[in-house]
């Protein structure tokens, strides 16, 4: 971060914040001294593994899972419990049901499950399918309410369809106020949600654009990008969809398009979108080309991430330290996280293997670090 | 009678025993994307022989080499059973994806991880 970014005095004590980044080569992690201005790269864990994610337990910060598979061999799961000092691989990892037909090309999503269910972890794969751990990863088994749903092939669609390298199952959301209420986000498919801890499922997408559709607002074969809630309402959900940016409030069922209220040269398309720990009516997108066949770069080769204080009704360019010019990133659907101090942090990561920084919200941004392998996640934790 | 182990050839904690006739010892060649299982190069697996009639299969092959060195099986073959995109089997020279052709005491399977590009 710039050194001479002031600082407010509400910051919370010394606690180091670390980034765990995933990349198609590897894992890394970014560490930070008490201010978050001095940051220490280490890695590579899992040299030439693709790393589709890897998160830490905010239930038990010592736990770390990490989604694997390499161009050789099918997909794993890798647990530390040891904040990742050692490493050991899944007994069982994320695999369809014999017989069913299906295979697991990749764990794409790893999600902590409810903090009264230690243990409990969920794990979304391309193609999309939905599983469940309650031994921190050991052993994984098909939420079978989802991946056997009668309706599941009409959600859904085929297996090879939509995302370049496969559909994704991805924001997987558990309600802090009660671990059967979730939220899936799928690729092709769309918004989903169960109140019976993954038993049963309905769409939830009224009101998003279905553009390449013949219907464009139809029940469900959706592509949200990133669906996120507001950890401080969970009532509040946003998402970044390859059509428009959304708000939904619960109990409400119908989508709300606040990717309107964004300047034009920035539109509405991008992938991740990060929510504000503490502010429910903050959150920051990270826009991306989607003119013409789709670069799904900076526009203009000028990056920027938009924030919003007002629940989506408006929006700011935030770019200061960014590049000016001629940078034409990327940045995936899981590479933008916030952490939870205050004021909170943003980070996000590119795909030509950069990392991002600001400690300030976003007003100023700091490279933190370069020449990764293309960046696939970053998830924050507390060091 | 005998209590044959499936697992490598000299490993000193036998995890599974089957009453068998027999057992065949292949020669494994596992590439270096498996090796981080096997910790080397070439291992002699046991395979339990039920009856001479009975030759070992590809697939009896890879089940006692999981048994030794567990996770491996699930890298290189699918849930549905079969063998994954980038991996190429041979015995001797001949190339195949059948788990259920046989092999002989003796002969050498080698495990290819076959993949180009960045």
């Amino acid at each position: 971060m710039p050194t001479r970014t002031s600082v407010s005095t509400r910051s919370a004590p010394s606690r180091r914040a670390r980034i765990w980044i995933a990349t198609r080569k590897g894992i890394w992690t970014l560490t930070s001294d008490a201010a978050r201005n001095g940051w220490k790269l280490a890695g590579p864990d899992f040299l030439g593994h693709i790393m589709h994610h890897v998160i830490a337990d905010p239930r038990d910060r010592r736990v770390v899972l990490a989604a694997a598979r390499t161009g050789h061999l099918g997909p794993t799961i890798f647990r530390s419990t040891d904040a990742g000092r050692s490493w050991k691989e899944a007994v069982r990892p994320p695999a369809f049901a014999s017989g069913s037909g299906r295979v697991v090309d990749h764990t794409f999503w790893l999600t902590p499950g409810h903090a009264d269910q230690p243990g409990v972890w969920y794990a979304g794969t391309s193609p999309q399918g939905l599983f469940r751990s309650t031994d921190n990863g050991a052993t994984w088994e098909g939420v079978e309410g989802f991946n056997a749903h009668a309706m599941r092939k009409a959600w859904c669609g085929g297996d090879q369809e939509g995302t370049p390298d496969g559909p994704k199952l991805h924001s997987i959301l558990i309600d802090p106020r009660d671990p059967m209420h979730m939220y899936i986000g799928m690729s092709g498919g769309g918004v989903f949600e169960s109140l019976d801890g993954g038993a049963d499922w309905r769409p939830l997408n009224r009101g998003v654009r279905a553009e390449f559709l013949p219907d464009p607002s139809p029940e469900y074969g959706h592509d949200p990008h990133c669906v996120r809630f507001a950890g401080s309402n969970p009532d509040r959900l946003y998402q970044q969809n390859h059509c428009g940016i959304y708000r939904l409030d619960r109990p409400g069922d119908t989508w709300q398009d606040i990717g309107a209220a964004m300047p034009r040269l920035a539109g509405d398309v991008g992938f991740p979108l990060a929510v504000h720990p503490r502010d429910p009516e903050s959150l920051w997108v990270v826009p991306m080309d989607g003119t013409t066949v789709w670069p799904r770069t900076a526009p203009g080769g000028r990056p920027a991430v938009y924030r919003s204080r007002d629940g989506g009704k408006s929006w700011k360019r935030q770019d200061q330290g960014l590049p000016r010019s001629q940078a034409w990133w990327t940045v995936k659907r899981q590479a933008m996280t916030s952490d939870h101090r205050d004021p909170t942090g943003i980070y996000f990561g590119t795909t030509s293997g950069e990392v991002w920084g600001s400690r300030d919200e976003g007003r100023s941004f700091r490279c933190l670090a370069r020449h990764l392998p293309e960046i696939y996640a970053v998830e924050a934790a507390a060091a | 009678m005998g209590a044959v182990p499936a697992v490598p050839v000299g490993t000193p904690h036998l995890t599974a025993e089957v009453s068998v006739e027999a057992a065949a010892i292949v020669r494994v060649r596992v590439p270096s994307p498996l090796r981080s299982y096997t910790g080397s190069a070439e291992v002699d697996i046991a395979v339990p022989v039920l009856a001479p009639e009975l030759p070992p299969t590809l697939g009896g092959v890879l089940a006692a080499l999981d048994v030794a060195y567990p996770g491996l099986r699930f890298r290189m073959i699918d849930e549905q059973g079969n063998v994954r995109p980038h991996i190429r089997l041979f015995t001797g020279n001949v190339a195949t994806r059948d788990l259920g052709a046989t092999i002989e005491s003796g002969e050498v399977l080698m495990i290819v991880a076959a993949l180009s590009g960045g």
